[in-house]
């Protein structure tokens, strides 16, 4: 049986904010008394983690992604609640958890903007006490995989951000962390840059069987990359299970478009009473239930004589999208 | 703690700092011109006070200058590792990067103050040296074991003590998020440090004993340096420092309970 190495009880976490009316008024009374406030961005939430999963955290901007993730890797004490990673308390941030784990974030950078990547992928490896031998195979087995062999003695500034993305990755897994900590890794890059990320990842879980822990507003990462997403509305779980589960939940339906020979071929269709998304001339599109897909495709076929057809998935933004602003998921 | 490990990575810290700066070659002349011209403006205004003095506060211009070179190494100390790491982790925290560092197998602390070296601040620390071993010769100062130890001591404890209120201010950071303004106020204050205590009023001299111990950083070393100093006071100074360096360290201890990171 594979064993937890993220278990969560009950956290929650508050933070004293200070709000400021508009204008000069709201600004000199800011200034000279705060008014402050406790906001409880995560309440009271509990999942736990099993060994090598990649699982996503979903939610709008603000949801609580990155204070759950910044909890999990000891960079912000818990309010209320415990966490377990990998057997420690994370915000002790003891020497052999740190040696354990990475945080990648996407917005921000460790490397040394004037000098090439290998002068920071070899004071990483001296400060996690890796010989300079063991830290030469690593970069050369990582730089590989990562296709940037080529790009490591160029300086950070003259690299392009999907280089320099590649490159942070690099260093932030040069001790071989069993634990990854990645917040929106992907922002930013281009789509191959994006695929060739996804694909990276995908064979270091595979290879070393590392559990992966991702927040990104890219849904492609989250659909290729997890088959567990939790999700995150207002600082409280609202799903928390597999990926595809949720999306036949959220999607009952599929689309098909079919392209009829004449266009009063479509008309007739349209008059077939099914529920009709949109029509051009001899091209229409038509919502199915899932379970109905077979006995229409059956009547269509029988009854008309047709030119092409193609059954679509709605676009997984869209589904997405309804996750962000609903607050509980019964699957 | 691994003291070879530190030696390691502080090796890397020196050689990656060094090669970060000498990929601006044009940068690093003007501070050593800087450096070069700013000596030779503080002995001037030194000069200038002398002018009509034969002494001030008891000290004559030969015995000033000591402190003067005393200052000079102090202030090539600062821009070689205080202000280049100090200054940065104001940035750390309104931008959130400490959170990598936080995240390191390494003492933070050590890694935020020794990070990054400014080489151009070496010549201020030899030209300091070099009007020290001027003053020497001018004072006719005679040089044995305790005279080395001494002076060697308390130009230690001027450092610990000006690294611990630098670094005491930049902690509040976590709090307050911008204290530019804070850390340059204690260097203005450092520059009171040029001149000798006794030429201050006994007000001063108190607040500068005190609240912002001038006093500990420049004069008594220059006390030593011209065996006028009292043995008590020594033990005061390495005294004061090390309860500030050790004050220092529980802050940021202390205060790293309150890092909430910036925002994504």
């Amino acid at each position: 049986m594979v064993k937890n190495i993220i278990d969560v009880r009950n956290l929650s976490k508050s933070f004293d904010i200070s709000s400021k009316k508009p204008g000069i008024k709201g600004t000199i009374k800011h200034f000279f008394k705060r008014q402050k406030q406790s906001l409880k961005v995560i309440k009271d939430i509990s999942f736990e983690i099993k060994e090598g999963e990649i699982v996503g955290f979903l939610g709008a901007n603000g949801a609580g992604k990155t204070t759950i993730l910044k909890m999990l890797c000891g960079l912000i004490y818990p309010s209320e609640g415990s966490i377990l990673v990998s057997g420690n308390l994370p915000y002790r941030r003891k020497e052999n958890f740190l040696k354990n784990i990475t945080l990648i974030m996407g917005q921000k950078q460790q490397l040394i903007w004037d000098l090439p990547p290998i002068e920071s992928f070899y004071l990483n490896a001296s400060i996690y006490d890796i010989d300079k031998f063991e830290a030469k195979k690593r970069i050369k087995k990582l730089s590989v995989m990562l296709e940037i062999d080529d790009e490591l003695f160029i300086p950070v500034r003259k690299l392009s951000l999907g280089q320099r993305m590649k490159s942070e990755l690099l260093a932030a897994l040069i001790h071989e962390p069993n634990i990854l900590f990645l917040d929106e890794p992907t922002l930013g890059l281009d789509i191959n840059a994006q695929r060739n990320l996804r694909k990276f990842l995908q064979k270091y879980n595979v290879e070393t069987n590392a559990t992966i822990c991702l927040t990104s507003h890219y849904m492609k990462d989250i659909t290729s990359l997890c088959k567990r997403v939790i999700c995150v509305h207002n600082g409280s779980i609202s799903y928390d299970g597999e990926l595809d589960l949720l999306l036949k939940k959220l999607s009952p339906v599929k689309e098909i478009l079919i392209v009829c020979r004449s266009n009063q071929d479509a008309i007739k269709l349209e008059k077939l009473g099914f529920s009709v998304k949109d029509k051009t001339r001899n091209e229409i599109t038509i919502k199915v239930e899932n379970n109905y897909i077979i006995s229409t495709l059956k009547t269509i076929l029988n009854n008309f004589d047709i030119e092409d057809l193609y059954i679509n998935e709605p676009p997984i933004d869209e589904i997405i999208g309804k996750i962000l602003i609903k607050k509980d998921y019964d699957v | 703690m691994n003291i070879k490990k530190y030696l390691k990575v502080y090796k890397k810290f020196l050689h990656t700092s060094l090669a970060s700066e000498l990929e601006y070659k044009t940068n690093i002349l003007i501070d050593l011109i800087t450096a070069i011209f700013s000596l030779i403006g503080s002995i001037f205004l030194l000069s200038i006070f002398f002018q009509n003095n034969d002494s001030i506060g008891g000290w004559e211009f030969e015995q000033a200058l000591i402190i003067q070179g005393i200052y000079t190494i102090l202030n090539g100390i600062t821009n070689t590792w205080f202000n280049p790491n100090l200054t940065e982790i104001v940035k750390h925290i309104r931008e959130g990067t400490l959170d990598f560092v936080l995240l390191k197998p390494i003492d933070s602390q050590f890694f935020i103050s020794f990070k990054k070296i400014t080489p151009s601040g070496f010549l201020e620390i030899m030209l300091g040296f070099c009007l020290l071993l001027y003053c020497i010769r001018i004072n006719q100062i005679n040089i044995n074991l305790s005279f080395l130890t001494l002076s060697l001591i308390t130009i230690i404890c001027s450092i610990c003590i000006l690294y611990s209120l630098w670094f005491f201010i930049s902690t509040t950071t976590i709090w307050f998020v911008k204290t530019w303004n804070a850390t340059e106020v204690l260097r203005s204050f450092l520059y009171i440090g040029r001149f000798p205590l006794n030429s201050f009023s006994f007000s001063l001299r108190i607040f500068f004993s005190i609240f912002i111990p001038i006093a500990f950083i420049t004069t008594i070393p220059s006390e030593v340096f011209l065996g006028i100093s009292q043995l008590w006071k020594i033990l005061l100074e390495v005294i004061v420092s090390t309860v500030f360096l050790f004050t220092s360290r529980k802050f940021w201890l202390y205060a790293l309970k309150f890092y909430s990171s910036a925002s994504s």
